[in-house]
C-alpha cells in the first residue's frame, strides 16, 4: 500500500519535472521522452542500489545538470527551435524583446541619411543613377548596425562588417561609370547582393563560418523579404491614398511622395523589418512551410513548361532543340531571375524544414523542382554561350554566363544531394551543408562583377 | 580527483563514437558503460550527452531509431553509421598519436627525474 503511494508520488515528480524541461524551447518534445526515459532509467538503477524513490528523484534530476546549462546545449545544436523563441534559456512566457528603440532609431537615422544628398541637390527621383548605386550603401549599414547593437557585437566583428561596406562606398563612387552604360546597372545591383551578404556577418555576429549561423540568415533574408514586401504593401495604399486626398482638395502630393515618402519610407522599412523578423519570429514561422507549399508546385510546373515550350520553339525554327529560343538578348536576363527565384524558393524551404524529419513527398516535388531547373538553366547556358560566340561577349552576357554557370553548380550539387536524400543515403544535414557552403560563392562573385567588371569593360 | 571540463568536452566525443563502435546503445547505458570505464572518475551533467549525441546525429556519424525498453517505455537507440565508422577510425589514430606521446614525456620525465637523483648523490 505504502509501496503504491510512494509509486503515484514518483510519477507525480516526473510529471512535474517534464513539464519544467518541456517549457524549454529549445527542447523538442521527442527531446523530453527521451530526457524522460534517461530519468527513469537512472531512478531504477539507483533504487536497486537501495535508495529510495524521493532519493533516486533527487540524485537522478541532479545528474541530469543543471537544466540552464543543458537547454543552452540543446539550443546551440538546434538553433532552428530557437528561431520560434526570443531568448535563449528563458521560458516562453517573459520579458519583452528588447531592440524596439534601438531599431526605430536606426531606421530614423536611415531615412535621414537617404535624403542627404538632397543637400547637394541629388533628388531621388531625377538621379536615379545616384541611388541605384548608392541605396544598398545608404540603408543596409543602418541594418548592420541594428543586428550589431541587438547582439553586442565585439569590436572585430564591427570593423569586419564596417569595412566591406566603406570600399563598398569608394568604390560606387569613385568609379568614372558612363551614364548610359551597362556596367553601372551592373555595380549597382552586385553591390546591393554582396552587402546584403555582408549584413549576414552581422547578422551571425561575426560567426559566418558556422553553417548553422548560414542557414539562420537564409532563413532571416526570406522572413525580411516578406516583411519588406508587407510594409511596402502597406506603403504603396498610403502613398496613392496621400496623392487621392490631396488632389481631392486641389494639392498636388506627387512631389512629397516621391522625394520623401517613398525613399524615407524605404529606408526605414528595411530596419523595421529586420527588427520585425528579430521580434516577431514565431508569428511568420508559420508562413514559411505554407509559402514553400504553396509555391513549390507552381514553380516547378512553370519550369517544365519553359522546358518543353522552349525545346517546341527551337524546333519549329528549325534550329538546335531549346537553344535558340533561349538565346533571344532580353530572355536571358529573365531566365536568370527565374532560376535564382528557384533557388531562393529551395533556401527558404529549407531553413522552414524540420532537418530531422524524414524525406517525403515534398522533398520529391522540390528534386523535380531542381531537375527542371537544371534543365532550364542548360538551356540557357547554350543559348548564352552561342550568342557570345556570335556576337562576342559584353559586360551584361559575361555576368549573366558567370551567375548561370555559378547557379549550375549549385543546382546540380542541391539535385545530387536531394536524390541520394530522397533515397535515404544521405542526411538532410548534407544538403543544407551543401547551400549554406555555397553562399560565400555568391559573395565573391557578386564582388567581382560589382568592383572588377567595370574598369576591366572600361565603365562602359 | 576532478577531470578539467575542456578534457571532458575533448573525450566526449571520441568515448560515445567507442562505445557505440562495439554495439548499438541508448543514452543512459551509454553514460553507465563511460562511468565503467573510468570507474567513475569522468563524469558529466547526464544531460548533457543528449545534445552531443544529437549532433553526432547531424553530422551523420551515428544514426537512430526508437525503439522499447524492456519495460515498455519508448526509448532511442543510437549506432554508428557507416561514415561514423571512418571518423572513429580516424579519431582512434589521433588519440593514439597524443596518448603515445603523453606517455613517453611523462616516461622521459620519469628519466630525468632518475639521472638527476643519480648525479646529485
Amino acid at each position: 500500500m505504502a509501496g503504491q503511494d510512494r509509486r503515484t508520488a514518483l510519477e507525480e515528480q516526473i510529471g512535474q519535472w517534464r513539464a519544467f524541461v518541456a517549457r524549454r524551447a529549445a527542447i523538442a518534445p521527442r527531446d523530453v521522452d527521451e530526457l524522460e526515459g534517461h530519468l527513469r532509467d537512472q531512478i531504477e538503477g539507483l533504487e536497486a542500489s537501495g535508495l529510495s524513490s524521493d532519493e533516486a528523484f533527487l540524485v537522478a534530476v541532479r545528474r541530469m545538470g543543471r537544466l540552464d546549462e543543458v537547454s543552452r546545449e540543446f539550443a546551440r545544436e538546434h538553433s532552428d527551435r530557437l528561431w520560434k523563441q526570443l531568448v535563449v534559456g528563458e521560458a516562453p512566457s517573459g520579458r519583452r524583446p528588447d531592440g524596439l528603440l534601438p531599431a526605430i532609431a536606426l531606421a530614423g537615422a536611415a531615412a535621414i541619411v537617404i535624403k542627404i544628398p538632397a543637400l547637394f541637390g541629388l533628388s531621388f527621383g531625377s538621379d536615379a543613377a545616384f541611388y541605384a548605386l548608392n541605396l544598398a550603401v545608404l540603408v543596409l549599414p543602418f541594418l548592420a548596425a541594428f543586428l550589431l547593437v541587438r547582439r553586442h557585437a565585439a569590436v572585430g566583428t564591427i570593423v569586419a562588417v564596417a569595412v566591406p561596406f566603406l570600399l563598398a562606398a569608394v568604390v560606387v563612387n569613385a568609379y568614372p561609370f558612363a551614364p548610359d552604360g551597362s556596367t553601372i546597372a551592373l555595380t549597382a545591383m552586385h553591390t546591393a547582393v554582396a552587402l546584403w551578404i555582408v549584413t549576414g556577418i552581422a547578422y551571425a555576429n561575426g560567426d559566418w563560418r558556422s553553417d548553422r549561423a548560414r542557414m539562420d540568415f537564409i532563413r532571416f533574408s526570406g522572413e525580411w523579404f516578406i516583411y519588406l514586401v508587407l510594409i511596402g504593401l502597406g506603403g504603396g495604399v498610403l502613398a496613392a491614398l496621400t496623392m487621392g486626398v490631396f488632389s481631392a482638395i486641389g494639392l498636388d502630393a506627387a512631389h512629397f511622395v516621391q522625394e520623401w515618402l517613398v525613399p524615407c519610407g524605404l529606408a526605414g522599412a528595411v530596419v523595421i523589418a529586420g527588427w520585425l523578423v528579430e521580434a516577431k519570429q514565431n508569428v511568420i514561422e508559420n508562413i514559411a512551410p505554407v509559402l514553400t507549399k504553396l509555391f513549390t508546385p507552381l514553380f516547378t510546373v512553370l519550369l517544365l513548361a519553359l522546358v518543353v515550350a522552349g525545346i517546341v520553339q527551337g524546333v519549329s525554327v528549325g534550329a538546335a532543340p531549346g537553344a535558340e529560343a533561349f538565346a533571344q538578348r532580353d530572355l536571358l536576363i529573365i531566365f536568370d531571375v527565374v532560376l535564382l527565384v528557384v533557388l531562393g524558393l529551395l533556401l527558404y524551404s529549407y531553413s522552414a524544414r524540420d532537418p530531422d524529419a524524414a524525406a517525403g513527398w515534398f522533398d520529391r516535388l522540390q528534386l523535380l523542382m531542381l531537375i527542371a531547373a537544371l534543365a532550364v538553366d542548360v538551356l540557357v547556358l547554350i543559348g548564352m554561350t552561342s550568342r557570345i560566340s556570335e556576337f562576342g561577349a559584353s559586360p551584361n552576357k559575361l555576368a549573366s554566363l558567370g551567375l548561370n554557370v555559378i547557379l549550375l553548380v549549385n543546382l546540380a550539387g542541391a539535385a545530387w544531394l536531394q536524390l541520394r536524400f530522397v533515397g535515404g543515403a544521405a542526411s538532410f544535414a548534407r544538403v543544407e551543408r551543401w547551400q549554406t557552403a555555397y553562399v560565400p560563392v555568391y559573395l565573391g562573385w557578386a564582388a567581382i562583377v560589382a568592383v572588377v567588371f567595370p574598369p576591366v569593360f572600361g565603365f562602359a | 580527483m576532478r577531470i578539467g571540463k575542456d578534457l571532458v568536452a575533448a573525450t566526449a566525443t571520441p568515448l560515445v563514437l567507442g562505445i557505440l563502435a562495439d554495439g548499438e546503445s541508448y543514452g543512459y547505458a551509454i553514460l553507465r558503460r563511460i562511468s565503467e570505464l573510468s570507474d567513475g572518475e569522468l563524469e558529466w551533467s547526464d544531460g548533457m550527452l543528449y545534445p552531443l549525441l544529437h549532433r553526432l546525429e547531424r553530422l551523420g556519424h551515428i544514426e537512430s531509431t526508437w525503439g522499447a525498453s524492456p519495460g515498455g517505455r519508448p526509448r532511442k537507440h543510437y549506432r554508428l553509421s557507416r561514415s561514423g565508422e571512418a571518423v572513429f577510425a580516424e579519431q582512434r589514430r589521433q588519440w593514439a598519436v597524443v596518448s603515445r606521446a603523453l606517455q613517453q614525456v611523462w616516461d622521459d620525465r620519469g628519466d630525468t627525474r632518475a639521472n638527476l637523483a643519480l648525479g646529485g648523490a
